[in-house]
């Protein structure tokens, strides 16, 4: 059974990270840093699935991978590469390849990535990936037809407390459950009391929340995503603290610290917090190691 | 109205090699507002070909285009200036491309003038914008009439992504996010409760192409006439 699942079920406040494969076949530098930064400290490691559309190794077989070492993966899926065939059919080979969580999503346009010429599919969305794969859970597909083995998923979605207007978001995230998401995973926060308030309004839909934590390299990073990343907003004294860090060492002492601070500031408001540390995994252990999860 | 693009004028050029002696078809339509296939392009087209050596062996502007039936009636005035041609130019949609096809006599080269858009809505003279993606499976009644098909960038059917910022699209910064949109329309009509329903992926058997319409009899001339009457 899937750790993740049962330690929120438990009612743990549970930590999950995530890794970004190569684009290329260096895949496993990728597994061993997983290994000696995040295995044993976290509940699961989530693979992002041609992440900002990016043409890059497979979450699928990332995931594989990861079980082969000893650790819980969150397979990644989008709706922008796959078609509803194609969907059902690498849900169906997760589970037979000894994955079990899933976290489905709508994805990047293609035009943000690096292959602007695609042809983005969308066949279905996000809501509609979920029923398909509650549906596999049921022992059957989308056209109804039985299935010859039915894979267990635990099934999660993502939702953009950030965004404003915030209410299409929370309309959209009364869908997903509806539709099977079992736990939530939420576009990244910073500001404790604005995502205390968004809690206040999902908290009734009794699903486990986990807020989602992006580690601040720098101020530019955090004016940068200001700018450019929908649904993401750094407080401006966050850009203030990270400005006055000259030095690398700082710099990291300083992410690190505010990372912290944010899980331990969003703690009793959620059921848990994923880390996204882009390229800072073997970070995330100083991040654990500060937060007080008693 | 069905948008349409000139094609570069190389590219026509490059298309027409080898064949010197040309008709040309414009459209009195779609392709005349959107000043692809009007007089006055087809008489310019002509000239152009001429400068480069070509023979235009006439032009027509039919219209529309697109309907075969018509084609073939005004063809009849201008057969000899087809027989002369070795291929026919279409200053139109690929829809009119395809009627000439069908509706001329004489088998030759069929060009396409023009690269064709899309279904437009004319918001004013020479504007247009897409807004329906004609496809087969309307839900127009549940999004206060703005179709998320054509108006979301991802056509998303249950509502918006995370990508939306100051209401505009992660794709592009200037454009509008469809689903806000149809969250705004439906808050000032006080129906949001329509964004709540889950929507079913779309049915694409309904876009197997390709796509046809063929009326009844009494779809086409009214009621069927019965003995009693």
């Amino acid at each position: 059974m899937s750790q993740l699942k049962e330690s929120l079920t438990k009612g743990k406040f549970v930590i999950t990270s995530e890794i970004g494969p190569p684009k290329g076949t260096n895949i496993m530098p990728h597994i061993e840093e997983a290994e000696h930064f995040l295995k044993g400290k976290v509940a699961a490691i989530n693979v992002t699935d041609i992440q900002s559309a990016v043409m890059r190794f497979g979450s699928l077989a990332t995931c594989r991978l990861l079980v082969e070492h000893g650790m819980e993966p969150v397979l990644q899926m989008v709706c922008r590469d796959r078609n509803r065939l194609a969907l059902q059919s690498d849900l169906l080979s997760a589970a037979g390849l000894g994955i079990e969580n899933v976290l489905c999503l709508t994805g990047d346009h293609q035009v943000m990535g690096d292959h602007k010429d695609a042809k983005g599919v969308y066949d279905l969305d996000s809501v509609q990936l979920l029923a398909a794969a509650k549906g596999l859970t049921e022992g059957h597909d989308m056209s109804g037809n039985k299935l010859d083995g039915t894979p267990n998923l635990f099934l999660g979605a993502v939702v953009t407390p950030e965004s404003e207007p915030v209410e299409p978001q929370i309309i959209k995230m009364k869908k997903k459950i509806l539709a099977g998401a079992q736990f939530f995973q939420t576009q990244a926060v910073y500001d404790i009391d604005r995502f205390a308030s968004f809690m206040d309004k999902v908290r009734g839909f009794g699903v486990p929340v986990m807020a989602g934590i992006v580690v601040l390299k720098s101020a530019g990073m955090a004016k940068f995503m200001n700018a450019n990343v929908a649904g993401v907003k750094v407080p401006e004294n966050l850009i203030e603290e990270m400005k006055k860090m000259k030095t690398e060492e700082d710099k990291i002492k300083k992410g690190v610290e505010l990372a912290a601070k944010v899980i331990n500031g969003v703690k009793k408001y959620c059921q848990g917090a994923h880390i996204m540390p882009l390229g800072w995994d073997k970070h995330v252990p100083s991040i654990i190691a500060q937060c007080d999860l008693s | 109205m069905i948008t349409s693009t000139s094609k570069s004028f190389e590219t026509v050029l490059e298309n027409l090699k080898g064949e010197n002696k040309l008709f040309l078809v414009g459209c009195g339509d779609c392709a005349t507002i959107c000043k692809t296939g009007d007089e006055d392009t087809v008489k310019a087209m002509k000239a152009k070909l001429e400068e480069n050596g070509k023979t235009v062996t006439g032009w027509i502007v039919v219209t529309p285009a697109c309907n075969v039936g018509k084609l073939r009636k005004e063809f009849k005035a201008v057969k000899q200036q087809i027989d002369d041609s070795d291929s026919i130019l279409v200053m139109s949609c690929g829809l009119c491309v395809a009627a000439v096809i069908d509706a001329v006599e004489q088998v030759k080269p069929v060009h396409p003038g023009t690269d064709t858009g899309f279904g437009g809505e004319t918001i004013r003279f020479g504007q247009f914008t897409e807004r329906c993606s004609m496809c087969g499976e309307c839900i127009l009644e549940d999004t206060g009439g703005i179709c998320p098909v054509t108006m979301c960038s991802k056509g998303l059917l249950n509502g918006p992504c995370g990508g939306y910022k100051n209401g505009k699209c992660e794709v592009d910064p200037e454009l509008d996010c469809g689903w806000m949109m149809i969250y705004e329309r439906l808050g000032k009509l006080n129906k949001l409760d329509k964004m709540e329903p889950l929507r079913k992926p779309k049915n694409f058997a309904k876009w197997k192409r390709p796509r046809k319409l063929v009326l009844t009899d009494e779809q086409k001339f009214g009621k069927k006439k019965t003995t009693n009457e």
